[in-house]
């Protein structure tokens, strides 16, 4: 019935900081089905072969966003990435680059946690409401304008896709840009005057050059670098419209 | 004491790693044709207000084989600087509503080379038809 077992070799940037000065490549031999993601064979080593070897998941269908990993050098979601689209030839799994690696394939993601904390995500009102006036209305136009921002899972594929974060890790970065223009644009939002403040800094949006892989690589479709260029557009409104209104506009 | 201690990766030729980086500086690459093209168009103007003379040696030295060449390769890296440019139009720009419908990236894309395209056979028309 069952013809010869399959296996593929899996590479991985391994890196344990109790013992290792840097990562160094450990290959495995895998046996595999050809249902089989890149995160089960990563599991089966675990498994299997080595119980010390360390990486995220826990979803296994592209919604809880922590499987991230470079599959062959391109950032992608090992659970929703097949084994069979690599073999025979050999897959390399490393941590998601421009992130400091904690351990083989975690990264450590406490910078993008505070950058998400500084956007405030969540809805500022405009004016003090009670219970009384009711829910909030939207109408599906106002929907539309932020609903695909709110998609984001919080993978990090988009900062191992930009080149500018990681030549400077203190750039706010494509997910956490594309979140804060989410409540920015959303009709029950009254917190743009504070958020475009971190648009304009020196962390903000000018740090992009448009190269647009981060869009190219999200999961969710989210399309960050079009949140990330609408708001060099909105800062440099926000720059000359004081002139004009010195009350209003960035600080 | 904590055993924590993260790796930096190296970013050291970072624009290699990836076809899209490698795509992406050539991109940035032909932009300095621009630029130089701009210093050639620039250099005739100032040509021009020196007098009927200086023009036409700046005439004549566009003919030299170098320069030709030089033109050649400046089409071909504006014409994919401008394929590039429209390509990425759409995720630049705020989205465009048409009839209640969000207008798909492609569109953006197509429309930007369609002017582009049409734009160049403009100025090419009213060029020839003045030098005729
Ligand atoms: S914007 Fe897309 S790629 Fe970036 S973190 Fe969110 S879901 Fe992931
Ligand atoms: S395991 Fe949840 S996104 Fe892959």
């Amino acid at each position: 019935m069952s013809d010869m077992q399959k296996t593929i070799e899996i590479e991985v940037l391994r890196y344990h900081p109790e013992k290792d000065k840097e990562p160094h490549r450990q290959v495995f031999e895998v046996p595999f089905t050809d249902d089989m993601s890149v995160l089960q064979g990563v599991q089966y080593i675990k498994d299997y072969l080595d119980g010390s070897l360390s990486f995220r998941w826990s979803c296994r269908m592209a919604i809880c966003g922590s499987c991230g990993m470079m599959i062959n050098g391109i950032p992608n979601l090992s659970c929703q990435t097949f084994l069979r689209d690599y073999y025979p030839a050999r897959v390399r799994v490393e941590a998601l680059a421009h992130f400091p690696i904690e351990r083989d394939l975690v990264i450590n993601m406490e910078g993008f946690i505070e950058k998400l904390e500084s956007i405030q995500p969540y809805i500022i009102p405009k004016e003090e409401r009670t219970l009384a006036q009711g829910e909030y209305l939207q109408t599906p136009e106002q929907l539309n304008a932020y609903e695909q921002f709110s998609s984001c899972i919080n993978c990090l594929l988009c900062y191992a896709a930009c080149p500018q974060f990681g030549l400077n890790s203190s750039f706010i970065g494509p997910a956490a840009t594309a979140l804060l223009h989410r409540y920015n644009v959303d009709s029950r939002d009254g917190g743009k005057a504070e958020r475009m403040e971190l648009i304009n800094s020196e962390e903000g949006v000018f740090n992009c050059t448009a190269v647009g892989y981060c869009s190219e690589v999200c999961p969710k479709h989210v399309d960050p670098a079009n949140a990330v260029n609408q708001n060099k557009t909105n800062s440099a409104a926000d720059y000359f419209l004081r002139f004009l209104a010195p009350k209003g506009g960035a600080k | 004491m904590s055993k924590r201690r993260p790796y930096v990766r190296s970013m050291d030729g970072w624009w290699r790693k990836n076809p899209f980086f490698v795509e992406y500086m050539i991109h940035e690459g032909t932009a300095l044709f621009v630029a130089a093209y701009a210093g050639v168009l620039l250099a005739g103007l100032f040509r021009l207000s020196q007098g009927e003379a200086a023009w036409n040696a700046w005439l004549a030295a566009l003919t030299n084989p170098w320069y030709i060449a030089f033109h050649l390769a400046a089409l071909l890296a504006l014409s994919y600087h401008t394929y590039t440019w429209f390509k990425i139009m759409p995720r630049t720009m705020p989205p465009v509503v048409v009839g209640g419908e969000r207008l798909p990236g492609w569109v953006i894309t197509a429309g930007g080379l369609a002017v582009a395209a049409a734009a160049c056979l403009g100025l090419l028309a009213l060029v020839w038809g003045m030098a005729r």
